[in-house]
């Protein structure tokens, strides 16, 4: 019993935790603190809020190149993990920025909102750092669970309501198959642990075939892809980023997304890998399933919200094609893309969350006629970040699909490249029909309702900032993705 | 004499009732109910796998995922209520708001 102890206390290494702990902490101390405030003053808690991710992203950075591992192999803060909960914490901060003067307009000035950011974040952050299924499922479920609430925050609007619940159930039935995934797997290895997994199966070539262990990583993707909103799983992907909160529909789109890639990528390549020959062929027609889906639904969208959901799946598509890649360039070329998409999204978001009126009936295509003129300074500003959706340079959206396809070529998946490369051409055109309406169509309003809050203003300026620094200078975010790589 | 097997096609039974269910019901509650027998099911297969391996770690998942149900069926709930008080139906045929 006291070895037992012993070794169960030799494991323990708080420093591979340090960062989840920080801001877990922080997170506590918030929600405790919201009880003291004043109702429909939220200033504060979004800058403890600010301050707790600043240093958590200390915590993380203070670990790069020189990895901590605790926990009976349960938890790495590695430098996967550290990039990832950079990209996490800047989506957080940007969403954050973004939520003040929004929350205010819409009438649920509440301080509890920030705090169930921090907590989806620490789940975020977990699961990119988990090495176990456990710990990965766990931070998986902190994350969504934080999620469901925040989807369905605005309780006295149906919209919100419906989402959150909506959410909430398909979310659960996801989990499921995760789980029911794990367990076969841990059936045929006899273990949890990613990298025990991936050491079993390399060292028994028959168990790569056997069918509970398809069955299991079958099951497992499904999971996964669920979380990531990839074809044929996206189907709650839209409604719920219609009907939730808009901030934290860009939250959804950039955090969120890249947490479900980490985990996926960590556990399909190093644990999964030996069964590459099985799921690289899904994987290659769920991404063209996923980019056509995504691109040709969004192209008779009018409402701007629900068509950049639909570009979301679209973007997740792209990333996916990188993972199919599975070599340096194009894992590398993910975290890169992870990265862009959170500037370049949340940044179109905060144009929508800026230019709303209350109850957002108004963001709609009609709704941003003479947009450019009346507001040119936005204009210009949404502008940049749909030119990087899209794809044009120099932008980050070009370098990271650049990347991407690349490491597709590499790995001598040409069609799939093609056929990434076709259907962004295909995004043009969505993309580009904001901006005639924007600037071709004379304006039936005059904006006027339109202020430059700071904390919106700031999210949009830093977004653009990193979409046009990763595109202009996109050789020092691209070392450190490769230095990330495990 | 009952084996791992037996367990197996059990909690493979009970998984397949879970997705039925989801799929099919209309009501969010026995929706929801649905998704916990899956995940009992999935209960079931770490057990068996557990005690026929002679290893921990699946048990120790049980604990997890008993937990972790509980925290969803509490915001879940909360969601239903939420839900109910503005459209007095928990029925998902009501979810009409948004659609593509």
């Amino acid at each position: 019993m006291e070895n037992l102890v012993q070794t169960a206390l030799q494991n323990i290494n708080f420093a591979a935790i340090m960062p989840s702990l920080v801001l877990a902490s922080f997170a506590m101390v918030l929600l405790l603190l919201n009880a003291f405030m004043k109702r429909g003053v939220t200033a504060p808690a979004a800058g403890i809020s600010l301050l707790a991710l600043v240093a958590t992203g200390f915590a993380s950075i203070s670990s790069w190149n020189n990895a901590q591992f605790g926990f009976a192999g349960h938890v790495a803060l590695d430098n996967y993990a550290i990039f990832f909960n950079i990209v996490f914490l800047i989506a957080a901060g940007l969403t954050i920025l973004m939520s003040d003067a929004y929350l205010k307009r819409e009438g649920y000035p509440v301080g509890e909102y920030y705090t169930l950011i921090l907590f989806s974040t620490v789940g975020a952050m977990l699961m990119a750092s988990g090495t176990d299924l456990m710990t990965i499922f766990l931070g998986l479920e902190v994350l969504s669970v934080s999620l469901y609430v925040l989807a369905g925050f605005f309780r006295g609007q149906l919209r919100s309501n419906e989402a959150g619940l909506k959410y909430f159930l398909l979310g659960a039935f996801s989990t499921g198959f995760l789980l029911y995934g794990v367990a076969l797997i841990y059936g045929v290895t006899g273990t949890t642990n990613v990298a025990d997994i991936g050491a079993f199966l390399s060292l028994n070539p028959e168990a790569v075939s056997n069918p509970l262990a398809v069955v299991g990583m079958l099951l497992m993707a499904t999971g996964f892809l669920f979380k990531i909103a990839i074809a044929p799983f996206h189907m709650w992907t839209p409604d719920v980023y219609e009907g939730a909160p808009t901030p934290i529909t860009a939250f959804m789109s950039a955090g969120p997304k890249a947490a479900a890639f980490s985990a996926f990528m960590r556990v399909f390549l190093v644990g999964l890998g030996s069964m590459q020959a099985s799921w690289v062929g899904l994987l290659w027609v769920l991404a063209v399933l996923t980019m056509v889906a995504g691109n040709f639904v969004a192209l008779n969208q009018t409402n701007l919200k629900r068509m950049l959901a639909y570009s979301s799946i679209a973007h997740a598509g792209y990333a996916l094609v990188g993972l199919v890649a599975a070599n340096e360039i194009g894992i590398s070329g993910v975290l890169y893309y992870m990265l862009a998409y959170a500037f370049m999204n949340i940044g179109a978001f905060a144009v929508l969350v800026l230019a709303g009126k209350q109850g957002e009936d108004n963001l709609t295509l009609e709704g941003f006629a003479g947009f450019g003129y009346k507001r040119p300074l936005l204009g210009v500003l949404l502008t940049i970040c749909l030119f990087s959706l899209m794809g044009i340079p120099p932008s980050a959206g070009f370098t990271g699909k650049f990347y991407i396809f690349a490491g597709a070529l590499n790995a001598g998946y040409v069609w799939l490249a093609v056929l990434g490369v076709l259907n962004s051409a295909v995004s043009l055109y969505y993309y580009l029909r904001v901006m005639v309406y924007m600037y071709f169509r004379e304006p039936t309003e005059d904006f006027s309702w339109i202020q430059l809050k700071i904390g919106a203003t700031v999210c949009l300026i830093l977004s653009v900032a990193g979409v046009l620094y990763m595109g202009i200078v996109p050789s020092g975010i691209m070392a450190l993705a490769r230095q990330a790589l495990f | 004499m009952i084996t791992v097997y037996h367990y197996m096609v059990l909690s493979a039974i009970l998984f397949s009732l879970g997705t039925i269910g989801v799929l099919t019901r209309r009501n969010a509650i026995v929706i929801f109910m649905c998704v916990e027998l899956m995940l009992n099911a999935v209960n079931l297969t770490f057990i068996a796998l557990s005690s026929h391996l002679g290893n921990m770690d699946g048990q120790v998942f049980v604990f997890f995922i008993m937990t972790v149900a509980a925290a969803e069926a509490a915001v879940g709930l909360a969601l239903m209520i939420a839900f109910y008080r503005n459209r007095e139906s928990i029925d998902v045929e009501e979810f009409n708001l948004l659609k593509w």
